[in-house]
């Protein structure tokens, strides 16, 4: 069986594949030959190139690879080619076998309108709504009336949220319009959009759907997915605390009616809007398993990918999946590399820590325990071509509450470094009074708010004290390190004046060893703590390096490990985990980078200059917009002033930190000549 | 450690050791609270803030002569800080002037502390950097100063000769004789707009030529780095100006040519704590050496040699930080002819197996008396005192205790330049003790007034007998030769064993050889 797919849903096909005594096909794009998926198949392809369209997107090559190997099945995961009817028949006319619906059902819900169609037609509840194709202005304002605001501009074949706009009032709908369409454009290739009604505190309820071959039409209950960001799930648990038996009946009911109309067969979703009455509205089908299956697995104890492959055998569904049971409660979160607190920033780098305590990989956990699906380890890159999912972490208990701590505790002591997760996110949601209360909705994040929900786990408290714990793992590892006198005491003074000081982005360190043990302060305040240890791993000073420090305070002794990679210092502690950049000690004077540079903040490309040097720009006004991780990321003057530099132009890869362009200030650049009066500024030793 | 006289000696020396930290305090705050201030506010960094820039983060510093100048009429450390840091892994020898006591103008004792420092870094091979910030000569005492001074120039480019590198950092003023130092340096940075290098400044240049010039045409670090070529490096600021230097001792590309160490480097069986409780407050309370080596020697391990002959002296191996070391120590004050033959005998030795020396000097002298006299007292103390002045080996001694007569000669004094030395708070050193000292004044005034057949007048010579012992007392005392620069600074007798390993790696960064050349070892 070929995946044609990559990551974490690789991996977790190829786990039931193997466990079925398949033997399993990878294929890679470049970007992806180091990856953990394409070690773990018994035969990788290469697709040439790294962007989606020209690797995991081209059907032709996925066909060609399994010809070559002699597969018999592909197994399409989600998203790429998962839902892409083309795709279907083409593997069914290679004669190989589409784990999947019939290319039938896949073009049905393929359009969202044409969907919905079939869905008014099947009885089943759907949202007022209109296509916006070829309409005016006037025209859309008129349908958009007919609606209701709020409105929901979608895009056609879209999915994941791309191509979809909110709009709130009539003025900003035209803009929405077309961008949904460029952007539905750009990423299907059709800019078919349309207009529908938007559901006020909506839930996310989808029905896991399956069908065989055999006539059997049967629901796997539902999930709920509302925690969601720019429309991507975040967070997904089964049963919905908001679904009773009652409710939970008609939401099957509909469901299942919804996938008849397509003589569905296979792994399918029926997605519905739920408002706080308890009415609900049609969405759409997936016609694919989905990203958060393993909550349903979890529930009902069944295998979703082992169904997929029997089905798409011609077996019939077991006894099994056709009188299911729902046990306990599962919570899936998705682990990702972002930064919340910065509009949800996707990251890429290398993975300096990836260590998520789990019971089980892709497979359900025995009794009350954590699940982690992730094609990620210890020194993996998150690249910039894919999404940035790290990990699917999923805890099953007997209760939502006792499933929620659990996973919560379980994230809490992950060891995630290299580049900012939504760890501490997930973290503060799932021990979060309106979680834990069941009041979800997809307005979650906003009604909660970010600067509470993405609040590091860590405290100013433990911060500094994670400050001093890397100062003191450094001092440690450059003692270890020392060519000559490393055996005398660290820091030694016969005339001590001054204490060691160590600054890194978010504190300054000073420590001193006395006789009396340590003196340091984080920030110029006193930390009163003890030394128990300090304990650096058998390493090279050159490699990254790993230190235990063992602190007590107030009679409470607590361990921190510390992981040195270059001037980044990560820290875990019982109380949370920090990231500490050391600052240089001597700042090379030709580093130092023109005040008012407008600097990448993540690898992209140019795709707009906006500005000409010598143009007068307003605080705000757009210099340059930067492509990355599928996203648009405008470049804003931080102040009014004048564009003096500009050092891209459209179409350039810039890399994080590259300066694309310098405002300069009215009143900046201007500073009197040094001459001899002492005017420079000298760095403080207290503060290097 | 829980007998009277034990927590009497800890209390002794902590008294000693605040009074030192007190003294130290002073000569940290530099000329004044307000001069500092004024430094500040110009934007400069303290004398010890470069120092403690430019060496290695928490790599040790040793600090030499912190005492110079005291009980003078100078202000204590004498205007100059001396040390030995590590820089970019490199032990040097770190000199630097402290503008804010008179402006780091050079005074008799400035020149004695930097000119041991000198000493230090020719011996060992010390790549030796220099922070420059002086006013020139402490004018009113030029007549000590100026015809002596010319040997710091000299010794720097000795010190270049012998292939020890020698790098100036230029913070401020370095005019008249100072633009030498600069000048005699192989690497030299300045900083733009803060550096100031001419042998004459505008008003000598207008009463010398008639010239109009300003400091910056004259010796300003751009003009140097730019035309005249007098400086390698031009610094933006103070805190470059230490990268460049650290950048420079980076590129010397420097290699140590010593051993290394051998040994295993474990603790010392005790917790050099304990030293406070043995280091004798009343140098008549005996000190048994092999107590205070377990507080300092690697594992505690000392391998006595000839333990059961001249039994005053102990002698041994041992190792400090991995570095072996032939040791001497007084185990009971006086020096018999046995003690005196197996310290030479023990010393050609260490010189054949090529192992540095540690003296522990706890000494009243040698044996006087009829007996000792006939007995070859003076042949033994002879054959003793030859062997250590000419023993090729590295010396470090440490003042323990009392340090009298020859026994301060024999057991390598000052005058018998060991690489380093170092004294405890509470040593002595004299010719004799004061006690004693003042006695035979009494006894030969007594004889003197026989023989002239005068009275002695017993008032005025008990008078005059607690008048000498006063003088003697208050000359014996650490922190009086310490300021005289009798030694290389004060320890805490806790850091014995760190300021050793220190000093032995230092060493190290020469061959370690002994005398090779004539006869085998005598047999004494």
């Amino acid at each position: 069986m070929l995946v044609a797919n990559r990551g974490e849903i690789a991996r977790r096909v190829f786990r039931t594949a193997r466990a079925m005594g398949l033997r399993t096909v990878a294929v890679y794009s470049d970007a992806d030959a180091d990856a953990l998926f394409v070690a773990e198949a018994d035969i990788a392809v290469r697709l040439p190139g790294s962007s989606p369209a020209e690797t995991y997107l081209r059907g032709d090559l996925v066909v060609a690879a399994a010809l070559r190997v002699g597969a018999d099945c592909i197994h399409p995961g989600y998203g790429f080619l998962s839902e892409n009817a083309g795709f279907a028949r083409a593997v069914a006319d290679a004669g190989l076998v589409f784990v999947g619906p019939s290319p039938e059902a896949i073009d049905a819900m393929g359009s969202k309108l044409a969907a919905k169609e079939l869905m008014i037609q099947a009885g089943v509840p759907t949202l007022p709504s209109t296509d916006a194709t070829g309409l005016s202005d006037a025209e859309l304002a008129r349908a958009a009336e007919d609606i209701g605001f709020p409105v929901l501009v979608k895009a056609s074949f879209g999915g994941g949220g791309r191509g979809m706009r909110e709009v709130h009032e009539p003025g900003a709908l035209a803009e929405a319009v077309a961008g949904a369409q460029r952007e539905a454009t750009s990423a299907f290739g059709d800019g078919t959009v349309f207009l529908e009604r938007l559901v006020v505190r909506p839930r996310h309820i989808e029905v896991q759907v399956f069908g065989d071959t055999h006539g059997n039409l049967v629901a796997l209950f539902e999930r709920e997915c509302s925690l969601q960001r720019r429309h991507q799930k975040v967070v997904e648990e089964a049963p919905s605390p908001a679904v009773d038996d009652a409710l939970r009946a008609r939401l099957q009911d509909a469901a299942v009616r919804a996938a008849q109309v397509l003589d569905y067969v296979g792994a399918g979703t029926v997605e519905f809007v739920l408002d706080p009455s308890g009415a609900f509205f049609f969405l759409e089908i997936n016609t694919r398993l989905q990203v958060e299956h393993p909550v349903t697995e979890a529930v009902t104890g069944l295998d979703l990918v082992r169904l997929q492959l029997e089905v798409a055998a011609g077996q019939p569904l077991p006894l099994a999946a056709l009188t299911p049971t729902l046990t306990g409660h599962a919570i899936e979160v998705r682990l990702y590399a972002e930064d919340p607190a910065q509009g949800w920033l996707p990251q890429s780098g290398r993975l300096e820590a990836f260590d998520v305590p789990a019971d089980v990989a892709f497979t359900n956990p025995v009794g009350p325990g954590i699940r982690l699906d992730s094609g990620f380890a210890t020194g993996s890159e998150v690249g910039v071509h894919y999404d940035p999912m790290l990990a699917k972490v999923i805890a099953w208990a007997p209760d939502r509450a006792s499933a929620s701590l659990a996973l919560a505790g379980a994230l809490a002591r992950a060891r995630l470094h290299g580049l900012t997760t939504n760890r501490d996110l997930l973290v503060n949601v799932l021990r979060s009074q309106a979680f834990l209360a069941g009041d979800t909705d997809t307005g979650f994040f906003d009604r909660l708010g970010l600067d509470v929900l993405a609040a590091p786990l860590a405290g100013d408290e433990a911060v500094r004290q994670h400050a001093l714990a890397a100062a003191l793992a450094g001092a440690a590892l450059r003692r270890a390190g020392a060519t000559v006198l490393g055996g005398l005491p660290s820091g030694w003074r016969n005339n001590p004046t001054a204490a060691q000081t160590v600054s890194f982005d978010t504190a300054v360190v000073r420590y001193r060893h006395t006789r009396e043990g340590l003196a340091a302060d984080v920030d110029g305040e006193a930390l009163d703590v003890v030394v128990l240890d300090i304990q650096a791993s058998d390493v090279e000073p050159t490699d990254d390096a790993r230190v235990r420090v063992t602190l007590e305070r107030d009679g409470l002794r607590s361990a921190y490990d510390v992981l040195v990679v270059g001037d980044r210092h990560f820290v875990d502690g019982p109380d949370g985990s920090s990231v500490l950049v050391k600052q240089p000690r001597f700042p090379d004077p030709q580093d130092s980078i023109a005040p008012g540079s407008l600097t990448a903040v993540m690898p992209g490309t140019v795709t707009r200059v906006a500005v000409a040097p010598g143009d007068q720009v307003e605080a705000g006004q757009l210099v340059v917009v930067l492509e990355a991780m599928k996203m648009e990321h405008p470049v804003v003057a931080p102040t009014a002033g004048t564009v003096t530099d500009l050092h891209v132009q459209v179409g350039q890869q810039v890399e994080t930190g590259a300066v694309l362009a310098v405002v300069e200030a009215p009143d900046a650049g201007k500073a009197p000549e040094a001459g001899g009066a002492p005017t420079t500024t000298e760095g403080d030793p207290r503060a290097s | 450690m829980s007998s009277p006289a034990v927590s009497d000696n800890r209390t002794a020396l902590l008294e000693r050791l605040e009074e030192l930290d007190g003294v130290r305090a002073q000569a940290n705050l530099g000329g004044s609270q307000k001069s500092l201030d004024r430094h500040r506010a110009r934007g400069k960094l303290t004398v010890r803030e470069r120092i403690e820039l430019l060496v290695d983060r928490d790599s040790p510093f040793l600090e030499l002569s912190p005492y110079a100048a005291w009980g003078t009429d100078f202000p204590v450390g004498a205007s100059v800080v001396t040390g030995i840091g590590v820089i970019e892994g490199v032990e040097c020898m770190i000199s630097a002037n402290d503008p804010t006591v008179r402006g780091g103008t050079s005074n008799p004792f400035t020149l004695r502390k930097g000119a041991r420092a000198h000493d230090i870094a020719e011996q060992n091979r010390l790549p030796y950097v220099s922070l420059v910030e002086s006013g020139g000569a402490d004018l009113p005492t030029q007549s000590e100063i100026f015809i002596p001074g010319g040997r710091a120039f000299r010794d720097l480019t000795r010190l270049s000769a012998a292939g020890i590198p020698t790098v100036a950092l230029v913070f401020g003023n370095s005019t008249a004789g100072g633009a030498y130092i600069p000048g005699m340096s192989d690497h030299v940075v300045m900083i733009d707009g803060r550096s100031k290098v001419f042998l004459a400044g505008p008003p000598l240049v207008k009463m010398a030529t008639g010239e109009d010039a300003d400091d910056e045409s004259l010796g300003g670090a751009s003009m140097h780095a730019r035309v005249s070529g007098s400086a390698d490096h031009l610094a933006t600021g103070e805190v470059d100006a230490i990268r460049l230097g650290r950048q420079i001792v980076r590129n010397l590309n420097w290699r140590k040519r010593g051993p290394g160490p051998s040994r295993p480097a474990d603790p010392p069986l005790l917790d050099p704590e304990g030293l406070l409780d043995l280091a004798p407050a009343d140098l008549r309370q005996p000190l048994d050496p092999r107590d205070v080596l377990a507080h300092v020697v690697d594992g505690g391990r000392f391998d006595e040699h000839k333990p059961l002959y001249g039994t005053s002296l102990v002698t041994g191996w041992a190792s400090i930080h991995g570095y072996p070391v032939g040791v001497l120590a007084n185990a009971r004050g006086v020096l018999f002819r046995e003690d005196a033959q197996k310290a030479a005998q023990f010393i050609q030795l260490a010189n054949q197996s090529d192992t540095p020396l540690l003296f522990l000097q706890n000494t009243t002298g040698y044996m006087v008396g009829a007996e000792y006299e006939q007995n070859g007292i003076i042949k033994a103390g002879s054959q003793m005192i030859n062997a250590v002045s000419n023993s090729k080996v590295p010396h470090l001694t440490v003042n323990i205790g009392a340090s009298y007569g020859a026994g301060n000669y024999g057991m390598c004094g000052r005058a018998y330049d060991p690489r380093f030395l170092f004294t405890w708070p509470n040593a002595k050193s004299a010719v004799m003790g004061p006690a004693q000292l003042a006695g035979v004044l009494d006894i030969v005034g007594r004889a003197s007034a026989q023989a002239q057949g005068r009275d002695y007048d017993e008032q005025a010579a008990a008078a005059m007998k607690a008048a000498v012992e006063q003088q003697i007392e208050s000359e014996s005392l650490a922190l009086f030769l310490s300021g005289r620069l009798y030694d290389d600074g004060i320890i805490d007798p806790r850091d014995t064993r760190t300021v050793l390993g220190l000093a032995l790696s230092v060493i190290d960064n020469q061959t370690v050889e002994g005398l090779h050349d004539g006869w085998g070892v005598f047999r004494l």
